[in-house]
């Protein structure tokens, strides 16, 4: 792990992050549940969670499966969802660090939660700790959480009761609220961007609304911070 | 089974390439900050458009009133700088105790 005498408030990272790991836990539980009920072997949701590593793709190539869509639409629809990682990668690449290992293994752990949480640090420093320190234990967390979803089955109840589907997208509230108050060019991009992404999800695959959204970014561009 | 396999590995293939992108040019093409500035801003643009269609969408409908009731009493508890944790389990409480109460 990285130094931590140059991480100032690692336990204050550890305590804020804790909530979106347990959050994550949840997740994967239900999501190692929901593909074994639906009738896929113990190692199938354990092994993708290693390897692919991304909530929502799995949640969908799995859906997909479940559906009887193919193996070709299920991996299409996991992939179109993370193409937004590329764009995330580019934005923390400066973070994760510029060593081989550091970055081959820093680029496996770019995940929404992840890069928000990074970005919301204040200086460099905190920044790298925070994308190192979230990242790592949501990673463990997150695949605890589906082999023990994998094992239990269906003893689980539905996890909406928990409200834990609010949870998620509140804390990417709660990540990104400092940058639009402090920055109006920001906010506006983002409040044209969300309209945008909002208006096309009926009409087309997921994945694709947020990557319309980045048109919102035309706003950006403009005048000063007012 | 085997096409279950290349599921994976398609997936897992096709996600380490777009997470590659940002580290492997890193350092080799020197971005001007106004670049970098744009990217930072498409991250928070990418994050709020992830949180929007998250909160209020649910396949490609509405997803209920409970959901964004959550987010927003999160949403409200973090703009009065509440701590993070008040954030989450106020978000998470709210959309549950809708729920509780009989509203989708």
């Amino acid at each position: 792990m990285r130094t931590t005498e140059r991480t100032p408030n690692l336990s204050q990272l550890v305590r804020d992050a804790s909530l979106f790991w347990l959050a994550g836990g949840v997740v994967g539980v239900s999501f190692g549940a929901i593909a074994v009920t639906g009738g896929l072997p113990v190692w199938v949701p354990v092994v993708m969670s290693l390897v692919v590593y991304a909530g929502s793709a799995q949640f969908s190539a799995v859906g997909v499966l479940l559906a009887g869509g193919g193996p070709v639409a299920a991996a299409a629809a996991g992939l179109l969802l993370n193409t937004r990682t590329a764009a995330f990668s580019l934005a923390v690449a400066d973070i994760i660090g510029r060593g081989r290992l550091a970055r081959f293994m820093g680029a496996h752990l770019v995940t929404d939660e992840t890069v928000a949480f990074a970005l919301a640090q204040p200086d460099p420093v905190r920044r790298r700790a925070a994308f190192w320190v979230s990242g790592t234990g949501l990673f463990v967390i997150w695949n605890a959480g589906v082999l023990a979803g994998a094992l239990a089955g269906d003893a689980l109840g539905d996890t909406a009761t928990y409200g834990l589907d609010a949870a998620f997208p509140a804390v990417l509230l709660a990540l990104v609220l400092p940058a639009l108050r402090e920055d109006t060019r920001i906010r506006r991009a983002a409040l044209l961007g969300a309209a945008a992404a909002l208006a096309v999800t009926p009409a087309v695959p997921a994945g694709v609304p947020v990557l319309l959204a980045l048109t919102g970014l035309v706003l950006y561009g403009r005048g000063g911070a007012v | 089974m085997s096409a279950t396999v290349a599921v994976i590995l398609a997936l897992a293939i096709g996600t380490y390439a777009f997470r590659l992108v940002g580290p492997v040019l890193h350092g080799r093409v020197e971005l001007p900050a106004r670049v970098q500035e744009l990217l930072s801003a498409g991250a928070v643009v990418l994050l709020v458009a992830l949180l929007a269609t998250g909160a209020l969408t649910e396949g490609d409908g509405f997803a209920g009133w409970a959901r964004p009731a959550g987010v927003l009493v999160g949403g409200a508890l973090a703009w009065r700088r509440a701590p993070f944790m008040v954030v989450v389990l106020g978000a998470a409480a709210t959309a549950a105790g809708l729920r509780a109460a009989g509203v989708a």
